[in-house]
């Protein structure tokens, strides 16, 4: 095979990667806005599962936390006749991303499982991903940071520490899907059924107002609870094509 | 201009700009030694300091995750802009007065490209592994992302500072032979490399006429590019505020008219300290004041025309941001800006300030004040307020910031009074085109009396 016909095998391997047809799975969320009660569980889970680091009070006031979910908290009304709305915000895992086509050195790609990656070692830190998020879901490292002993102690060996300078968001917790993957693959080269794997913050909503699975299959709990005449996206008109559908909240006047 | 040059001969002309590179007084030394000391004291100290801690060190915070440096790498980008884009456009157009003043502006254009990419190492936040950004062939067998504009930015930019250098190099070349040909010593033999053997045979100067108004044609496309490039790191974003087709012709006239002003400001100071007032005269000021005057007012319609497609897309998140930018906390810098941008320069429309040496500086120095500030704002304001109203956020640049910015700016003068003694900054045999031909008797040229 000469240089020039490797090149060109090459190149068209460049230009369409097979997930461009048909990804392997195409993880997605549902957020049922009716169900979350704001109680922020998902949040701690979060932080428990990705080893998101504690700023420290000095970097906390300056807007520099780091929560890959945070609750957005909205006020409807005047008081006395005020409700507060919730709504879950996490990275989105666009199928058209911004973030994606600006980095300059590809650290965040979509792969075949439809998630959107963030390699932490190719990060150059130009932060220009999380000004290109409409959905601001990304989050930088300003600093090194640390853990007081014995915190350290309760780091998840699945996932890597980041270091200064790199830019980070919520992935799906790709460690367990890397690992259902795995598991269903030993099992005799099975797909991954509905439910086998869900994110830490799925796994802990108390009020099951998160569902997660793959929608590519048709009777999982995700397909379903996507097909909602609720089911909408927030900024939706930015076409950015999200995973991550919320179920409107129709709220207490609608009994 | 005849009339302003004192009677001046081809040797005067020798003399003095050899002059100006052999003999350097205590002042030379005092200004160059400040401006190293504040370079590393404001610039050096603070950036290792936040190479150790991080970007934390800068005032960034969640929504604004750019800041003031990556404002001052557009600004030093546009401030390259009027050099050699300048040059080339005076060169093409055989505008005679170009010829005292482009040596320097050129010299601007190359440090203040150089200044522009160190304000990229500074600003990202890994700057050990920024060579990612180029593509070379490499073991991991990866390459950088073609469709991102930071990545053509890279492209562009390389490209202008390659080119400029070439262009700046090669029009110095007769003149480094002239000043070999008058120096002794150490200073001599740099010359006798520097001058590539020139001997100043007609096929010599055949070529080099050739190739310089070959690379002047080629680089006036490049230098468009390059700001529009930039512009596209913002505009390809769905910012509000950013999001705008009109970026790239808005950053281009930005950057020549910042760059205009501060080839303004160089040239006051060149006349003023390196004694060339036979060189850089009032009808340099004056053309230079008609074209600032131009520009602004190109510029002051092209920002008419942001605020009015903000208000056009009538969207809640364009609505926000004009209001944001018109009237929220950054608005005292945005009324500033239009203040030093457009209002002060339509003094210019006046000759008599256009000439006067004192007044020009100030607005030169006002423009640029203005423009730094406009560049800030783009950066500042339009990440303060995005889509989701639960990440807004306000940023205010740190003291090591500001201190970088300082440094930066001695940094570039450190350069330019490097250049001023090694570049003869005023070129000698351009400005001997303008000059009368020598004469042996009345009215017939030495060249014709030979025959």
């Amino acid at each position: 095979m000469s240089f020039i016909d490797r090149f060109v095998a090459g190149w068209r391997k460049h230009r369409k990667p097979g997930y461009y047809d048909k990804l392997d799975y195409a993880w997605s969320m549902t957020i049922d806005l009716d169900r979350c009660t704001g109680c922020g569980a998902c949040v701690t889970a979060c932080q428990a599962e990705n080893n998101l680091a504690i700023v420290g009070e000095k970097d906390l006031a300056a807007g520099r936390e780091m929560q890959w979910i945070r609750i957005e908290r909205y006020w409807d009304g005047e008081y006395p006749n005020a409700t507060l709305n919730f709504i879950p915000m996490l990275c989105q895992h666009c199928d058209a991303a911004p973030c994606e086509t600006v980095c300059p050195v590809s650290a965040t790609y979509h792969n075949q499982d439809g998630l959107n990656v963030q390699v932490y070692n190719r990060c150059i830190g130009t932060r220009s991903c999380a000004v290109y998020c409409p959905y601001e879901v990304r989050y930088f490292n300003y600093h090194d940071h640390h853990w007081d002993t014995p915190l350290e102690q309760q780091l998840n060996p699945d996932v890597s520490v980041r270091e200064k300078g790199v830019m980070e968001k919520c992935t799906f917790c790709v460690q367990r899907i890397r690992q259902a993957k795995d598991h269903a693959k030993d099992d005799g080269g099975r797909r991954v059924q509905d439910g086998e794997v869900q994110p830490a913050c799925v796994q802990t909503c108390p009020a099951e107002a998160l569902v997660f699975g793959d929608r590519q299959d048709p009777n999982s709990q995700v397909s379903q609870s996507m097909s909602s005449p609720r089911a909408y996206n927030p900024l939706g008109d930015l076409n950015t094509q999200p995973s991550v559908v919320y179920l409107k909240k129709v709220g207490a006047d609608a009994d | 201009m005849q009339t302003e040059v004192k009677q001046q001969q081809f040797a005067d002309v020798n003399d003095d700009v050899v002059q100006s590179l052999v003999e350097t007084g205590s002042k030379y030394y005092i200004t160059l030694g400040l401006a190293l000391f504040v370079t590393i004291a404001c610039f050096m100290f603070p950036w290792f300091y936040q190479l150790y801690f991080g970007i934390g060190a800068a005032g960034n915070n969640h929504p604004a995750v750019w800041g003031t440096y990556l404002a001052s790498f557009i600004f030093w980008i546009g401030l390259s802009h009027s050099g050699t884009l300048l040059s080339c456009v005076l060169h093409i157009t055989n505008s005679e007065w170009r010829k005292a003043m482009y040596r320097s502006a050129e010299a601007m254009t190359l440090f203040s490209l150089m200044v522009a990419a160190t304000m990229v190492m500074v600003h990202v936040g890994r700057p050990w592994f920024i060579h990612w950004a180029v593509p070379y062939p490499n073991q991991m067998e990866l390459w950088p992302n073609f469709r991102s504009p930071l990545m053509f930015d890279v492209m562009a930019i390389t490209t202008y500072l390659t080119g400029s250098l070439i262009f700046i190099y090669m029009g110095s070349i007769p003149d480094f032979a002239a000043v070999r040909d008058r120096t002794t010593g150490w200073r001599h033999h740099m010359y006798v490399l520097l001058s590539l053997g020139w001997r100043g045979t007609d096929t010599e100067w055949h070529r080099l006429g050739w190739a310089y108004t070959f690379l002047a044609v080629l680089i006036i496309p490049l230098a468009v590019s390059v700001h529009s490039i930039v512009s596209w790191d913002f505009a390809m974003s769905i910012v509000p505020g950013l999001h705008q087709t009109i970026f790239a012709p808005y950053f281009v006239v930005g950057a020549i008219y910042s760059g205009t002003a501060g080839i303004v400001t160089v040239m006051y100071v060149l006349r003023k300290y390196m004694n060339f007032e036979h060189f850089i005269t009032r009808l340099h000021f004056d053309n230079l004041g008609k074209l600032l005057i131009v520009l602004s007012l190109i510029w002051t319609y092209i920002n008419v025309l942001e605020l009015f497609t903000g208000w056009y897309s009538g969207t809640s998140t364009e609505y926000e941001q004009l209001k944001f930018k018109l009237f929220g906390f950054y608005a005292p810098l945005y009324w500033e800006m239009i203040l030093f941008c457009a209002a002060v320069p339509l003094l210019m429309i006046s000759r008599r300030i256009r000439t006067s040496f004192v007044a020009m500086l100030w607005i030169s120095i006002a423009v640029n004040i203005g423009m730094y500030t406009e560049r800030f704002l783009i950066v500042a304001t339009t990440q303060s307020r995005q889509y989701l109203p639960d990440a807004w956020g306000l940023y205010v640049p740190s003291l090591v910031e500001i201190s970088i910015i300082i440094g930066s700016l001695a940094m570039f003068v450190t350069l330019f009074l490097i250049f001023v003694k090694i570049f003869p900054s005023v070129s000698i045999y351009e400005v001997k085109e303008t000059m009368e031909p020598p004469k042996k008797k009345e009215g017939t040229p030495a060249w014709q009396a030979t025959h």
